[in-house]
């Protein structure tokens, strides 16, 4: 089943982001996290202790579980930013700050 | 149906202070049984830092009570000080301008009397401490004896290994009195528990629980907010803040203040503080209050403002009307002890407060004289009295 048909949702054309330089395809309107699911991605993050992956858990801003690096800016959580044409997506180790 | 307990003492409040009182009293042999309305680390101690310090102390009571407290935090550290995510980090308070410097070192003269470790900082040295401080800062004061801990680790950790029974979700509507006076226990919503002792470590929460017992003690709650940033690998190595913050721990104002407080965190995210309002109990958010922190922050570490904070969170300090905490025995009411209102240094504290309850508890002689910290020291209105 398609979650477009259950809600009616009628969006606009599709654009491309990459995923560690993968290029997926994204609708208009969907978080990162969206993106990255329609996509078959589940983890995009390593823990700081472990580097245990990660991607999405409570779904709506609360957790930070999903943080992940977006146009080079680390600790964005993926469930709240938009996606954009051309996102530069990247997995984050640990802190997303080693450099 | 309601169950009848019994016990040696009864601590009310399972926070930082509450746990220490469990911890040492049951080291001193007692049965416990710790009851708190809400969960472990619910009230003030989750919404700390964590800090234990000596640097932000004059010389008096409260030092004391503080050196007291750290060499107890050293050594439960030696059991428990991964656990609870203990660092002896050291403090770095820094002055900003050649007066600030001045007023600065004369405090530290004086706490270096009283016995405090308080090491002058030329500001040249300052970055050898502190790589990332700002440049341009008049110098500052090392204090090695300051240290950190998570506080919800710690009094949940302090609690477990105290052994006491634990009783959350379960508020007490009435310490229970015998005829003569004496305590004889606590009643809660959910049934009573009978004790000849009960300790008073219900945080800001700590005059209303007086209340309960017909005794007054005026706690009052400060307001404070905590700004958290992304995790980061370490790049802050002491507990560092602007010499002004002293002045505001010891303000009785009601106004916003704010004066940078930051430190690393063992966990990655670094800690903004601190702010102080009388605002009662409103929790909503003061951004005028967050983005003081932020200014104050980036002005100290210029590269926190490349840094996202991730959120925020307000917590409430205990404060007396001195600033001093009320430790001890109440004569008023034979039994009732009573062990908050440290305001914002309450984990900092706890250790040698709850040696000093437990010491009271079991009648040996406190390490510390108690005049200072004794609950009947405030004096009731007349409005009250007439009451």
């Amino acid at each position: 089943m398609n979650p477009l048909e259950l809600a009616g949702a009628r969006p606009g054309p599709a654009f491309t982001v990459t995923f560690d330089g993968r290029r997926i395809e994204a609708l208009p309107g969907r978080t990162v996290a969206a993106v990255l699911w329609a996509a078959g991605i589940t983890s995009w993050r390593a823990t700081r202790d472990g580097g245990r992956p990660r991607g999405v858990f409570c779904g709506i801003g609360v957790c930070f579980d999903c943080l992940v690096t977006v146009n080079g800016r680390p600790n964005q959580r993926a469930c709240l930013v938009p996606a954009r044409p051309g996102d530069d997506i990247r997995t984050q180790e640990g802190t997303g700050h080693a450099h | 149906m309601s169950e009848s307990l019994t016990c040696d003492v009864v601590v009310v409040g399972a926070g930082m202070t509450g746990a220490a009182c469990a911890l040492y009293a049951a080291r001193a042999g007692l049965s416990v049984t710790v009851v708190d309305r809400g969960p472990v680390a619910g009230g003030t101690t989750g919404a700390g830092e964590g800090n234990l310090l000596v640097s932000d102390k004059a010389p008096g009571p409260e030092l004391q009570l503080a050196l007291l407290s750290l060499g107890l935090w050293a050594e439960t550290a030696k059991e428990l000080g991964a656990a609870v995510e203990y660092e002896a980090k050291g403090g770095l308070v820094v002055a900003r301008t050649p007066e600030a410097l001045d007023s600065l070192r004369a405090f530290a003269a004086a706490q270096r009397a009283a016995g405090v470790t308080a090491d002058p900082v030329t500001a040249d040295g300052l970055h050898d401490l502190e790589p990332r401080l700002a440049p341009g800062l008049a110098g500052g004061v090392h204090y090695p004896q300051d240290a950190q801990v998570m506080p919800a680790l710690a009094a949940a950790h302090l609690l477990r290994a105290s052994g006491a029974r634990l009783l959350t979700g379960r508020e007490v509507t009435r310490v229970l009195r015998a005829p003569g006076g004496a305590v004889r226990g606590v009643r809660t919503d959910r049934g009573d528990v009978q004790a000849p002792a009960v300790v008073n470590a219900a945080g800001t929460w700590g005059g209303e629980l007086a209340a309960r017992a017909g005794v007054l003690l005026p706690v009052l709650p400060r307001r404070g907010f905590v700004l958290v940033t992304e995790p980061l690998p370490p790049r802050i190595r002491h507990k560092v803040y602007a010499a002004d913050y002293v002045a505001d721990v010891a303000s009785d104002s009601a106004a916003l203040q704010t004066s940078p407080v930051v430190e690393g965190t063992a966990a990655g995210p670094v800690l903004i503080g601190a702010s102080r309002e009388r605002v009662g109990f409103d929790r909503s958010l003061s951004l005028p209050a967050v983005r003081a922190l932020a200014a104050g922050a980036t002005a100290l570490f210029p590269f926190l403002s490349g840094v996202r904070a991730l959120r925020t969170y307000a917590g409430f300090r205990p404060y007396l009307p001195d600033h001093l905490p009320a430790i001890g025995p109440d004569p008023r009411a034979p039994g009732l002890y009573h062990a908050c209102g440290h305001e914002g240094a309450g984990i900092g504290l706890a250790t040698g407060t709850g040696l000093l309850i437990a010491q009271s508890l079991t009648g040996r002689t406190p390490a510390l004289d108690l005049t200072p910290f004794r609950p009947d020291r405030f004096p009731r209105t007349t409005k009250e009295t007439a009451r």
